[in-house]
């Protein structure tokens, strides 16, 4: 008989999901949809407010990197503001904004891989959920646990330095910064905050080496698992600096093919519509990016940690440089399509984050105090960025008094809307197919594919082993034949 | 007092013209001296006692006003004099006067208020450029609002960003008449004015004037507000997290209330 499974609700930052499993008669997957009721409210709301209060609104569309919208929003209004597309600030203002980004980056990966996914790798994923939890961690990984935690205050400071706060700060306005950095600050980043030793640039390099360290071990013993598990192959898209590096905060737009091939070549970031269209679909409130020239079928990419390592050249630190080549060595020099190998990219970029943020404080700039500039104002104004979990595409329209008019965002998690929901399918067939009894390893391994491209409040909750989910085993007449809930 | 008053005498309390006009009064208990025909928000701050205020305010050099403002709109001040409910801005003060002010009783009405306020307005402070700067979420601070006791009134408001150097939203605005009475052209001549009554009350702004104020004007516009509704265009949110007004001390702390903390004597400067 034909069933139907949901799991739901899948609780995310943007709102609420869903997934829903369709077997058919023989407990073959026939097809599977990750529904995300993604809150799309703020392109409506945004409207008719003062386009300086942008950067300060739109952060709150995220709780894990409200950062990373926060300086889209600001690319913006620089260009709003006749200050240029990202590149034309004040050296003081762009390296600020870098820092506060890199802090970001590196605080979101750090909570992304030991917070979220470390559990299921250290355990695996069908271990007890008693003990596959960050609780899990802390009590048999104790050191580890710690510079966990103190990787993530240190990424949380650097952002309250340059941004105000911890979270939701207003570091960035249009044309600028509204601060330098202070040298106590500078001295205390650089030796260790509060004077602790721990809380300095070198042991955040130092760890996030070793974190990589772990991952590539981990690898060696689950090779088959890392590699296999929700691999599927795909276009990928991100911002890269002119020359081919990577690069987190301001870039041209590129993207390759499966095997590598050059499909977006190199494309102003203003120039965002030429590239990327959205397809509605009638099952989901999110919409699926694609890249134009290929059509919604073909089009579709990956962006985030794993698509910018496929994307880029090189990447512009010595450490992170070396773990790069042994990724693309990996796969011979071709993209890398295994979504476990988002966490690998991701620590690569943790230690990119790392290097760059002692690189930036040791940077006398950052004490300039040239904050803002700003040239003729316009109507419009584009600002795109690599936010931890992928490309962000900002685009507002202005009026003559300064109202904003209209509001267009593609967020990372829309940029991986499609590869999500193919990552959830893979999972579901691997483990469903044959079966017809939901069990809990099942339910976390579709969310173990989520989380490789996407944290959420939920994985937040399960991490404590209490996630709130429904599955429900639907029959062809829509009887519900079996129901399994936790957390809730 | 002012200049010509003083014809350019030592202006200080020892004076015997000042001597004589003082009176005696009471507030919480502590006996305060004050000169005649201040109010008892005036002698009370001179005292060094906090009495809240959202419409009323002092002629200083923070202000940037030659004369005290009290228009008595927002009732926030409300206190008790010798037993009845009164605005402590508009009520001037007399021989033997017992006020009573920082008790449980008026604080949860001053609380009241600022709730009121809060439900009737469309209040966002996350995004707001005056947050930590804005009187009324300071208020919401001291008096500790948490859940809202009240619906919210979504009540639809405007925005008016026709000016150029300025930018009203009727989201925030308290109708508290500051900007009214202090935000003038050189000949005198208001630039904001109320319109309608009751609930329909608003703010409209002399088109013509509003054309072209100074830079200064304008700045003095958005200081003068007590709360986000007055923004300059343009540029916002260029004050850092630390340097806002109420970042170091909340409000009133510089003058402490009177639950066993007052500045013995108060200020006499
Ligand atoms: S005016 Fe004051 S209370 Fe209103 S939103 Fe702004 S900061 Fe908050
Ligand atoms: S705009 Fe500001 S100053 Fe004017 S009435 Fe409204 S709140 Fe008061
Ligand atoms: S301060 Fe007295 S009525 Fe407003």
């Amino acid at each position: 008989m034909a069933q139907k499974i949901t799991i739901e609700p899948v609780t995310r930052v943007e709102g609420h999901g869903k997934v829903t499993i369709h077997l058919d008669d023989n407990h073959q997957v026939t097809e599977s949809r990750l529904h995300i009721v993604e809150f799309r409210g703020f392109e409506r709301f945004v409207c008719g407010r003062p386009f300086w209060e942008a950067p300060v609104l739109v952060q709150r569309l995220c709780g894990i990197c409200p950062v990373s919208h926060h300086l889209a929003a600001a690319k913006a209004m620089d260009m709003l503001v006749g200050a240029g597309d990202g590149n034309g600030l004040t050296p003081v203002a762009e390296k600020m904004r870098r820092l506060m980004h890199y802090g970001q980056i590196f605080q979101s990966h750090v909570l992304h891989f030991f917070h979220l996914a470390s559990p299921d790798l250290l355990f695996g994923m069908d271990a007890d959920p008693e003990r596959r939890n960050v609780i899990g961690v802390i009590l048999e990984h104790p050191e580890l646990a710690k510079q966990a935690v103190l990787m993530r205050k240190y990424g949380q400071e650097i952002i309250a330095a340059t941004a105000g706060k911890k979270i939701h700060g207003t570091g960035a306005i249009p044309g600028g910064i509204n601060k330098n950095l202070s040298l106590e600050d500078r001295d205390a980043f650089l030796n260790g905050i509060n004077g602790n030793p721990d809380l300095s640039a070198d042991k955040m390099i130092e760890w996030s080496e070793a974190a990589l360290a772990l991952l590539l071990d981990y690898h060696s013993s689950h090779t088959e698992f890392l590699d296999g598990f929700a691999a599927f192959s795909s276009n990928h898209l991100s911002l890269v600096r002119p020359d081919g590096a990577l690069d987190l905060y301001h870039g041209i737009i590129r993207a390759v093919d499966p095997e590598g091939k050059r499909i977006v070549n190199d494309v102003d970031s203003r120039d965002y519509l030429d590239v990327v269209e959205e397809e509605v679909r009638s099952w989901s409130y999110m919409k699926f990016p694609y890249i134009k020239e290929l059509g919604p079928k073909e089009g579709w990419y990956r962006v985030g940690p794993l698509a910018r390592l496929n994307v880029c050249d090189f990447i512009p630190s010595p450490k992170a440089q070396a773990a790069f080549e042994q990724f693309r060595a990996y796969t011979k020099g071709k993209p890398n399509h295994m979504s476990m190998h988002y966490h690998w990219a991701r620590l690569i970029e943790t230690l990119h984050a790392a290097e760059m943020m002692k690189e930036l404080l040791l940077d006398p700039d950052l004490q300039g105090t040239d904050l803002v500039i700003k040239g003729e104002r316009c109507g419009e104004g584009i600002g795109l960025l690599e936010a931890p979990r992928g490309t962000l595409f900002h685009h507002y329209q202005v009026n003559e008094q300064d109202l904003i008019t209209m509001c267009n965002l593609i967020v990372s998690t829309t940029n991986n809307n499609e590869p999500m929901n193919r990552a959830v399918n893979s999972a579901a067939v691997a483990q469903m197919t044959g079966k017809a009894e939901i069990t809990e390893p099942m339910m976390n391994a579709v969310e173990v594919a989520i989380r490789a491209y996407d944290p959420c409040l939920s994985c937040a909750t399960h991490a404590m082993g209490q996630m709130p989910l429904e599955v429900t085993l639907y029959d062809a007449a829509g009887a519900v034949v079996d129901q399994q809930r936790k957390g809730m | 007092m002012s200049e010509d008053m003083n014809g350019g005498m030592d202006n200080t309390l020892t004076d015997p013209l000042s001597s004589t006009n003082l009176m005696s009064l009471t507030i919480d208990g502590q006996e305060i001296q004050a000169e005649k025909g201040q109010t008892i928000v005036q002698a009370a701050q001179k005292n060094g006692i906090y009495i809240p205020t959202l419409c009323a305010l002092h002629a200083d050099k923070e202000s940037g006003l030659k004369h005290d403002l009290a228009p008595g709109t927002c009732r926030i001040c409300t206190v008790k004099a010798n037993g009845r409910t009164t605005a402590a801005c508009t009520t001037p003060i007399s021989q033997g006067l017992v006020v009573e002010n920082d008790t449980p009783e008026l604080n949860d009405l001053r609380k009241t208020i600022v709730e009121l306020l809060f439900v009737e307005g469309n209040h966002f402070c996350p995004s707001c450029e005056k947050s930590g700067s804005c009187d009324l979420q300071a208020l919401a601070y001291r008096y500790q609002m948490l859940t809202p006791r009240f619906h919210y009134a979504f009540t639809p408001r405007k925005v008016n960003a026709d000016m150029p150097k300025l930018l009203w939203d009727g989201n925030r605005c308290i109708l508290c008449r500051r900007c009214v009475l202090a935000i003038r052209t050189e000949e005198g001549e208001p630039l904001f004015v109320f319109a309608n009554r009751g609930d329909k009350s608003t703010i409209t702004v002399d088109t013509e004037l509003i054309q072209d104020i100074s830079e200064e004007l304008a700045q003095q516009a958005m200081d003068i507000c007590p709360v986000g509704a007055i923004i300059r265009k343009g540029k916002g949110f260029d004050t850092p997290f630390g340097q806002r007004k109420y970042d170091h001390s909340p409000i009133g702390s510089d003058t402490a209330c009177s639950s066993g903390e007052n500045k013995a004597g108060g200020e006499k400067s």
